[in-house]
């Protein structure tokens, strides 16, 4: 369980990324921060690892409060995916994979072998293993990045904008892998993303920020659906525009989804 | 070239002590200066002060400087040491901007990463921003190593024997072949040090030629070197 307890950041130059925040992350589900760019969701999370230390308040692990834990050892026992994977460009992908471990005082046989299993995990044919990141393209790359997060089996997992610099179809693929393996991995998943859609997809509990860390409504997905706490959040997943507004019209005895804007999305099938 | 056949054995110890003096500058240099680089480009303050001081050095005329050093460190004053503390200093006050920039290069994203993967602040200096520099690094490398052969050759003038002894001597002799054979083995010698320059480079720095974007073309050294001649220097 991650909690943040009354959390501040105002960075050295004077801006408050951070108001108050408080929230419990509960173990092995998905939670996500979403927003627009600069309200915070980044600061937030590398909270979690001490990249970020809080001005304010404190961030508890487990009911420790990680800032008595040394930093480094912190981040070694906290897999980090981030926006354009982050490779090592100087390592082979089997080695940006296998450093993680060998941080964490695995020997190098093992560490090996494990890094060419969790490369299959996430999908990767493990004849790339030898290339250099560079000779990758964007979404391989970006399962590396997942499979050096997930390498050292940690419990916890943060997760910043990982599919945000990938085209829509390899994104998709990528939430897909994602999901499927959270069913077996069962991690503490903290995700940030600025898309709703991926919100809904990918979060158990799915925060709605505003400026400054505001929470606008926390939830999940079909809580925030059903009960949107005000009109930010409103406007935000989209209910206005009507994508989110489904009825049902009748063709030849199907019954056919219809969202607000006119488009058919499905059709309804009786149970 | 008959003067070359009847002097091999004159021309070969000239080119070795010409090497050594010649490598102990750079690799001095080199050492001295990376970790100054490393530590500027953290601090740009201090970047902006250690570049300035460099610079100025390097506006000493290195015969003077072979001149004053003695008097400085207590040398006598046909001791190569002399040649060998003055190259060096030059050599740290090219290599520190080059180190600097070349520490500047590192992408911030795979620093950031590095350090959230668990890496240890000494650790990531030495196995991700050091190797991540390397090309700027081996760039600047290059310069400073046709730079130090050449200026080697102004301590002959010092009675410091090397390569450059043949132009004093051929010039009182009134020999043009003494003269060539000392251009060409410097020439020479520096081409050898840059060939052996690159291919380390090659060697340590596998990835840095299967890189898709375009790293930063290197300044070509004897470019640098002939706009270090414009500057007055020699
Ligand atoms: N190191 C820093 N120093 C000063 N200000 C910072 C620093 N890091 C972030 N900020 C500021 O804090 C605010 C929140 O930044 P943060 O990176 O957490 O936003 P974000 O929600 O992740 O945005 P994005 O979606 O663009 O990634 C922004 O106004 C940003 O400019
Ligand atoms: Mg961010």
């Amino acid at each position: 369980m991650i909690e943040y307890r009354s959390i501040g950041k105002t960075f050295a130059d004077g801006t408050e990324a951070v108001g108050d925040f408080s929230l419990v992350l509960p173990s092995r589900t998905t939670t996500v921060f979403v927003g627009s760019s600069g309200c915070g969701k980044t600061t937030l999370l590398r909270m979690v690892n001490r990249m970020v230390d809080p001005s304010r308040g404190q961030v508890l692990i487990d009911d420790v409060d990680i800032a008595t834990r040394n930093r480094v050892e912190l981040r070694r026992s906290i897999g980090y995916v981030m926006q354009n994977a982050g490779l090592l460009p100087h390592r082979k992908v089997i080695d940006n994979v296998a450093t993680v471990l060998r941080l964490n005082g695995v020997g190098k046989k093992e560490a090996r072998d494990r890094s060419y299993a969790v490369l299959e995990t996430v999908g990767l044919d493990t004849s790339l293993a030898t290339k250099y990141p560079s000779q990758l393209s964007g979404g391989q790359q970006q399962r590396v990045g997942v499979a050096r997060g997930l390498v050292s089996d940690p419990n916890i997992l943060l997760m910043d904008e990982p599919f945000g610099a990938v085209d829509p179809i390899v994104r998709e693929e990528l939430q897909t892998e994602l999901l499927r393996l959270q069913r077996d991995l069962d991690k503490t998943i903290v995700f940030v993303t600025h898309d709703i859609d991926e919100a809904f997809l990918l979060g158990d509990q799915v925060v709605i920020l505003k400026k400054g860390g505001e929470v606008a409504q926390v939830g999940s997905p079909a809580d925030i659906l059903a009960a949107p706490a005000d009109d930010f959040v409103r406007s935000f997943v989209g209910i206005d525009k009507g994508s989110r507004t489904l009825h049902v019209e009748e063709r030849d005895g199907v019954r056919v989804v219809v969202d607000g804007t006119g488009k058919a999305t499905g059709v309804l099938e009786s149970s | 070239m008959r003067w070359f056949e009847n002097n091999t054995d004159k021309v070969v110890d000239l080119l070795l002590s010409h090497v050594w003096l010649s490598v102990v500058p750079i690799v001095l240099g080199f050492v001295i200066a990376v970790p100054i680089g490393w530590y500027a480009n953290r601090h740009p303050r201090v970047r902006g002060v250690l570049l300035t001081m460099a610079g100025v050095l390097y506006t000493v005329p290195s015969l003077a400087l072979f001149l004053i050093l003695p008097s400085i460190i207590g040398t006598g004053f046909l001791d190569p040491l002399n040649v060998v503390v003055a190259l060096t200093m030059y050599a740290v006050a090219i290599m520190a901007r080059s180190a600097s920039d070349a520490f500047g290069s590192v992408s911030p994203g795979v620093l950031d990463a590095a350090t959230a993967a668990g890496f240890a602040p000494a650790g990531r200096a030495f196995q991700v921003e050091l190797p991540l520099a390397g090309p700027v690094l081996v760039a600047g490398l290059r310069v400073v190593a046709v730079s130090t052969v050449s200026l080697v050759s102004v301590g002959a003038l010092t009675g410091v024997n090397n390569l450059g002894s043949l132009f004093t001597e051929g010039y009182r002799t009134d020999n043009d072949a003494e003269i060539l054979v000392g251009v060409i083995g410097i020439v020479a010698l520096a081409l050898v040090f840059d060939g052996l320059i690159v291919l380390a480079g090659r060697l340590l720095l596998p990835w840095s030629r299967s890189s898709r974007s375009t790293t930063r073309s290197p300044v070509s050294p004897i470019m640098s070197f002939a706009q270090h001649l414009r500057g007055g220097r020699v």
